[in-house]
């Protein structure tokens, strides 16, 4: 490591206002145990920082995020959206062809997922999901006392998205390990990350035989996807990739993301009453519990020349890392932004990203939220923490290992 | 000026100056109109900022892309000839007087 870096020799000649470096560590256990201090240093120390530790540059502050989720030309996700630089590093896996791609390819590919997961589609698994939802809060009502992580904000979105992807019912318990790995790889290569990917054989070949299309059952995602390659949207070898795809970034950005509302309103007891008052609220109170928590909390982009962000340089080949946690509480465009107000406009905020990466499943994961937060809003009257709150640890998402909660029906 | 006029589905009219943001919809946005859900951010992706184009407006729209055309079948509302998505207008001061018909419900 040098902790100088090239930004100081280089930067402060070409801008009088040099880049500050900061020593904060984003990827470790202390910071993810309470981020807020260090993310609100991040924002207040310049527009554009530059982190020793990683020799990246960061950007925490909303109009910046968002001005670099919006340049994808010169803030590039093909040399990966990770920490790892793929014009410099084998990937430990082969790069996702929409995450890890810039037009025209990403064009192409994002188009596929477009079709493949759009609202007309969504309309329609409407019902089945609502329905699994009821159910179960129904169980969970009738339990009282359970671990909203695992009895919920996991088994709920299990309990639905892996039939309408199509998959088999063997091997699903794979499915969650290797979301974990996707997100700890973006990383830095900390203890995290190493131990993931050390351990990422099985969850690997379960997810590439998962992809293949026979695997897939008629009428899911994944046989949609596999059928745009009929009509040549996409190459035959293309298909399995991008399944894995909905595999990697389907469930545990869900499961954190339920979790977040759930322990929103179990901190927030008063927005669980305006809730109850009126439950058309459910899909507001999911969508600010994404830009309260922001279950994926960072993602970086790469540069494909010199550039500036706000008036600060930045040479080619550079790492940027957006806080998308931070600009979501960026008290320049949130007021009072560390309230969680079910009945706040939500509209802009980068939860789910921006600009042509903006994620694609954010239909399936705005309708998975809305029913389930309907389904309390109708049936509970109080949530209340019955147990140690324990923290789940990965580099790039943020979310609970265990949630005890006590439910009463209304 | 740009102005802009949206009917509310229960009749009441909302006279905007659209002024200098770039979309329809985050005019909308900045005015605070409710039934502009925009839940994407104007990113063409979730078809909650819908409107009904008024009045003789629609021909004079700029076409819509294949994009807005899919998205536009699942907006949560029907879908009526007269259907767009305010994301993917731009405000020009071609589109001052243009009257815009809210949907009942955007998701």
């Amino acid at each position: 490591m040098n902790p100088q870096g090239f930004s100081e020799s280089t930067n402060a000649l070409k801008h009088p206002a040099a880049i500050p470096h900061l020593d904060v560590d984003p990827f470790a256990i202390d910071f993810f145990k309470d981020p807020y201090p260090d993310q609100e240093r991040l924002r207040e120390a310049a527009p554009v920082v530059y982190l020793d530790k990683w020799n990246v540059f960061g950007v925490a502050r909303y109009a910046e995020v968002h001005a670099v989720l919006n340049d994808p030309l010169t803030f590039c996700s093909g040399r990966g959206v990770g920490l790892s630089d793929f014009a410099k590093e084998k990937p430990w896996r082969p790069p996702s062809l929409i995450l890890e791609a810039d037009p025209p390819m990403h064009t192409r590919t994002r188009a596929v997922l477009s079709k493949v997961l759009s609202p007309a589609v969504i309309k329609q698994i409407r019902d089945r999901f609502a329905a699994a939802a009821e159910a179960k809060i129904d169980e969970l009502l009738q339990r009282g006392t359970f671990d909203a992580v695992a009895d919920l904000a996991e088994a709920y979105p299990l309990s639905v998205f892996p039939d309408a992807v199509g998959l088999r019912r063997e091997g699903r318990e794979h499915l969650l390990p290797y979301a974990a790995v996707a997100f700890n790889a973006f990383g830095p290569p900390n203890e995290l990350r190493q131990t993931a990917i050390e351990g990422s054989a099985p969850h690997q070949a379960y997810v590439a035989e998962q992809c293949q299309r026979n695997n897939l059952a008629p009428g899911g995602f994944g046989a949609c996807v596999h059928a745009l390659a009929d009509t040549g949207e996409i190459t035959v070898t293309e298909g399995p990739l991008l399944v894995r795809s909905l595999l990697s970034a389907g469930l545990d950005t869900t499961v954190n993301g339920i979790g977040a509302a759930i322990y929103c309103l179990a901190r927030f007891p008063e927005e669980l009453v305006r809730l109850r008052r009126d439950p058309t609220f459910a899909r507001n109170a999911f969508e600010e519990a994404v830009r309260f928590e922001s279950p994926v909390q960072t993602f970086f982009r790469t540069t494909t020349r010199d550039t500036e962000i706000s008036g600060y340089h930045i040479d080619e080949g550079q790492k940027v890392l957006m806080f998308l946690g931070a600009a979501n509480r960026d008290p320049r465009r949130w007021e009072d932004p560390d309230r969680y107000d079910i009945t706040r406009k939500t509209s802009g905020h980068v939860g789910f990203g921006a600009g042509i990466h903006m994620c694609a499943g954010q239909l399936v994961a705005r309708l998975e939220g809305e029913v389930v937060l309907a389904a309390i809003a109708r049936k509970v009257e109080a949530i209340e923490i019955a147990g140690p709150v324990k923290r789940r640890y990965n580099n790039t998402l943020r979310g609970l290992e265990s949630l005890p909660v006590t439910i009463r029906p209304v | 000026m740009t102005t802009i006029t949206f009917i509310h589905p229960d009749g009441r009219r909302e006279r905007i100056d659209a002024g200098a943001a770039e979309t329809v919809m985050l005019a909308a946005a900045s005015h605070g109109v409710a039934g502009i859900l925009a839940e994407c951010g104007g990113n063409a992706m979730c078809a909650t900022c819908h409107v009904y184009v008024e009045g003789g407006w629609p021909d004079r729209l700029p076409v819509m892309t294949s994009e807005e055309d899919a998205l536009l079948d699942g907006a949560a509302a029907e879908r009526l000839p007269n259907s767009r998505l305010s994301c993917q207008m731009r405000v020009t001061p071609e589109l001052d007087g243009l009257e815009l018909r809210l949907p009942d419900r955007q998701t």
